[in-house]
């Protein structure tokens, strides 16, 4: 048999700029239907570009073979179970995506007249009602754009009450398994962060919060469940210390989808909160957003929400931009209306009991893999889990097979990786958080994948560390990315001229 | 549930695996105040059905399928059937932010090319992956500036969208940031340059203009850029209406340009998702906010991409980051990306070609209050009728007007911004006019 004469076609497609050829087209525009005005007069010669250099020129068909094959190369909810920890990936309901492409909600203009805006304003006005019943807070804004807009949001909340009382404080108090968000939130925000280490279950240590937490301090960060899918055991106790000295505390919602109608925040003494919509209400992540980043309060806050607010005005919804106490605009208009849609959709489609029971399932994945792992993987903190659990490398690492290794060997039996080396108190974290969407079959399959993993690393540690093998791209170098950064295509011509 | 992919007896298995004899195991050492000892109080799910349903009727109360000339930082294109059909593949609309590069390599690839069209249009050399939206990259753009220069204070143009402004506040309250708006003039209404030069001193890090600004009008950037620079100070440009893109002037002497995307692929939806851009010079790159896709090879030697100077972000730097930005607008990007690829070099041309000729056609007969030249949308002066007027005469033909500009100028009161697209038909254009009679 010869061997093959050219790459495989669709594992091997070129860029857009690569395909291009002048005059090809993939568009048609009506013709106009008055008339054509000249470009250089209407603007002025000199506003007036030349030709958008190497733009590229292809066909219709060939854009939908383009994007088509490049999917191909992608792994998403909708080809299998999706373990990243803290990132909730749960099945994204088609439905959602139909309702968010309503006629009159895709095309309602954020300006246009409230009485033409009824319907899209009441959307917005169910789901704050809705949250704020799921999080036991009394209000909610929905303007942020993402978690950390949403963070940033809470924390300008924070200083906004304080400085209302007198003094804005200084510092923010942060756990060390917070997520990154979290201090570069409360530097944006001009407080100082100051570390909080955790206790030996990985919880939040009382007593060494009790020792900073003085006059200057202005909140606590925590995120509970926290990064290792640990329930803060003494929460009502820390919100309760926090508040003895007039410091507020905000909580990381990243990891309420163990909570969902089995706790709410707002009955443990939380502040201000935000909600990942894209986490727990299973709007789609999209390769990396739109998210949204819902923030919700108690009613001591409430006056200082950014604006504008809803509000009825006999039976008839109006935006209010009447908030003398309001930390301004986070965001142009009201938020990811888009997002929100998808959010309310989910919520109608579980319900109030639904939810509840969507969060046991939740609960029971985690500690299914849970128990299915622990012989073969070292638990640095044995506490209970609930919606997720981290393990740590540190059995593997003996042999020298790291948890990136493994992750990539993960990818060979066809599922996405966990969080790999995070939180930052579990040295080479294995986090791994399943979801309520994977039915028994799927986890276990990966049970035994990461089961076949741990085999191998003592078996064949190369395989590992070699991996993946069975993916169009292996190993990519990140480091070399890095050194010498490409951050566009130009002509090669261009390129090859400027290495002259 | 639907969506909840188990049976009852594949739960009891798990259980028993487990070791536990019932569900509520699993909780039951959550501290006592914490737990919610009833259901919530939400309605029981739905079916599909109903919930479209819900959908429809509240979609029925928002003007469908009525013209509208809104625009002011949010426009209505035609979108190729294409952008939705590629961004409906769950490959891609049920992905991950792509750090996991070896399984990512389909959204990292259309990165790289959203990048590098962003920079042939911007004439910058780099940009990012995206931003949450235009208002937002505002004050990210400021706070790059504020490094690049190691200066403090930020100028303004009135005549940037005044809701960008209004976050740009936001964010710069508590860094001790000055923000100084400087005026635009009252004939041409472009920026102000005396003002401009009166406001600008060494301590500036930035200038902030956008173009077309929010009355419509084209900037003299070039001039600005001149002024701004002998200062020592960066220009910052943005741009809330990308289709002009395709046929203005790129500013190549601005530092950063900063943008909103939302006219490439997506719908006015009530405000959101958007998509923003960071774009900027060489020189710069270390201090752009946000994701950067970068080219690099893999174990084998072929092309392929992954996520790039990472060391400048949050979950790597945290309070020292460049930004607190993690998610961005990837689909939405997407969806642009597929858009300018629809188009292509000619067909973006022909595009803005379109808006510009039906927006001077709006605009001929009508007053217009500035004489700057205009791409898509400009200022009507107020008459005889005022804006409110006009609109509720409009409204009742079940047509959306402009802007009343006396919300965000009390100077303007009255006047109203009219924005026309290739989507706007003659007819109601002409209905337009005809109630400025």
């Amino acid at each position: 048999m010869p061997g093959k004469t050219r790459d495989h076609i669709s594992q091997n497609e070129s860029l857009l700029f690569e395909m291009s050829s002048p005059g090809k087209k993939g568009y048609q525009l009506p013709d106009l239907d008055v008339p054509q005005v000249d470009a250089a007069e209407a603007l002025g010669a000199a506003n007036v570009r030349d030709e958008i250099e190497d733009f590229p020129e292809v066909s219709e068909v060939e854009v939908i073979r383009h994007f088509t094959r490049l999917s191909t190369w992608n792994y998403g909810i909708d080809l299998g179970l999706f373990p990243l920890g803290s990132c909730t990936m749960k099945y994204n309901p088609r439905v959602n995506e139909a309702v968010a492409r309503t006629e009159g909600l895709l095309w309602a203009h954020p300006y246009q007249p409230a009485e033409v805006a009824q319907g899209a304003m009441e959307v917005m006005a169910h789901l704050e009602a809705a949250l704020a019943e799921i999080t036991g807070m009394d209000a909610v804004t929905l303007e942020p754009a993402a978690g950390a807009h949403g963070e940033l949001t809470g924390v300008l909340l924070i200083r906004a009450a304080l400085e209302a009382r007198g003094y804005a404080r200084k510092k923010i108090i942060i756990p060390d398994s917070a997520h990154g968000t979290n201090p570069a939130t409360a530097a944006m925000v001009g407080y100082s962060v100051q570390n909080l280490r955790s206790n030996a279950q990985g919880m939040v240590d009382v007593a060494e919060l009790a020792k900073l937490v003085d006059e200057d301090t202005a909140g606590l960060m925590v995120t509970n469940p926290n990064t290792i899918g640990v329930f803060e055991q003494d929460i009502v106790k820390i919100t309760s210390l926090m508040h003895e000295k007039g410091a507020l505390v905000y909580m990381d919602g990243a990891n309420m989808n163990a909570l969902v109608g089995l706790a709410r925040p707002g009955d443990f003494g939380i502040d201000v909160m935000h909600l990942n919509l894209h986490k727990t209400f299973s709007t789609p992540h999209g390769g990396g957003g739109p998210g949204a980043g819902a923030v919700a309060v108690k009613a001591h806050l409430e006056p200082f929400l950014p604006a504008p607010r809803l509000k009825t005005v006999g039976g008839q919804w109006q935006w209010d931009y009447n908030r003398p106490q309001t930390i301004g605009k986070v965001r142009a208009f009201y938020g990811n209306f888009g997002v929100l849609v998808r959010a309310l959709a989910y919520i109608m489609a579980h319900g109030g009991p639904g939810l509840r029971n969507a969060t046991l399932d939740a609960l029971l994945n985690a500690n299914y893999i849970r128990k299915g792992l622990e012989p073969y993987f070292d638990l640095p903190y044995k506490s209970p889990s609930m919606h997720e659990c981290v393990f740590s490398d540190d059995r593997q690492a003996k042999l020298g097979v790291k948890t990136m290794d493994m992750a990539k060997r993960l990818i060979d039996y066809g599922f996405h990786p966990y969080t790999v080396a995070f939180p930052l108190i579990v040295h080479g974290a294995l986090m791994i958080e399943p979801t309520e969407t994977e039915s028994k079959p799927e986890m276990d399959a990966f049970i035994q994948a990461m089961i076949a993993i741990a085999k191998e690393v003592e078996s064949d540690p190369q395989m590992v560390l070699k991996a993946p093998h069975h993916t169009r791209t292996s190993r990519v170098d990140e480091v070399g990315a890095a050194r010498k950064p490409v951050l566009r295509w130009k002509p090669t011509t261009l390129a090859s001229k400027a290495a002259d | 549930m639907r969506y909840l992919p188990k049976s009852d007896s594949e739960r009891r298995e798990m259980l028993a695996a487990i070791g536990i004899d019932s569900i509520e195991q699993l909780y039951s050492h959550l501290p006592e105040q914490a737990v919610l000892h009833r259901p919530l109080a939400i309605e029981p799910g739905k079916s599909e059905y109903e919930i479209v349903d819900y959908f429809k009727k509240m979609g029925e109360r928002c003007a469908t399928g009525y013209p509208s000339f809104l625009g002011a930082g949010s426009y209505t294109h035609f979108r190729p059937v294409m952008c939705d059909v590629v961004a409906s593949r769950g490959e891609f609309l049920t992905s991950y932010t792509p750090y996991q590069a070896e399984m990512a390599q389909g959204t990292l690839t259309t990165i790289f090319e959203f990048q590098t069209m962003l920079c042939q249009l911007t004439g910058m050399d780099v940009a990012n992956a995206s931003m949450y939206d235009g208002s937002t990259g505002i004050p990210e753009a400021a706070m790059m500036a504020m490094r690049i220069t190691g200066r403090h204070k930020v100028l303004v143009s009135r005549a940037v969208h005044p809701e960008y402004r209004q976050v740009l506040l936001t964010y710069a309250k508590y860094q001790g940031v000055p923000v100084v708006e400087f005026g635009y003039e009252t004939a041409t209404g472009q920026a102000d340059l005396a003002d401009l030069e009166a406001k600008l001193d060494n301590a500036t890090a930035c200038v902030i203009i956008q173009s077309p600004n929010f009355f419509g009008c084209i900037e003299k950037w070039k001039d600005i850029a001149a002024v701004t620079h002998s200062k020592g100070a960066l220009l910052v440009y943005s741009f809330a209406e990308a289709a002009s893109l395709g046929i203005l002037e790129p500013p190549r002497d601005a530092d950063i340009v900063v943008g909103e995307l939302q006219s490439f692929a997506h719908p006015p939806s009530y405000g959101g998702p958007y998509s923003g851009i960071i774009a900027t010079k060489e020189k710069f790159v270390r201090q752009i906010p946000g994701r950067l896709v970068g080219e690099t090879k893999d174990a084998d030697g072929r092309r392929a991409f992954c996520l790039t100077l990472s060391t400048r972000e949050q979950h790597i730097r945290r309070e020292k980051a460049t930004s607190n930005i993690c998610t961005n607008q990837a689909l939405i990007a997407l969806m642009g990306t597929v858009f300018m690829s629809i188009y292509g070099k000619e067909g973006l041309r022909e595009l803005a070609q379109q808006n510009l000729s039906k927006a001077h056609y709006l605009a001929k007969g009508l007053k217009p209050r500035f004489s700057a030249p205009f791409f898509n949308e400009f200022v009507v002066a107020a008459g005889d009728k005022s804006a409110a007027d006009v609109n509720a005469a409009l409204l009742e033909k079940k047509i959306i007007g402009g802007l009343d500009l006396g919300r965000f100028y009390p100077e303007l009161a009255g006047c109203m911004l009219l924005c026309a697209t290739e989507v706007s038909r003659r007819e109601h254009m002409d209905a337009v006019k005809q109630a400025f009679v």
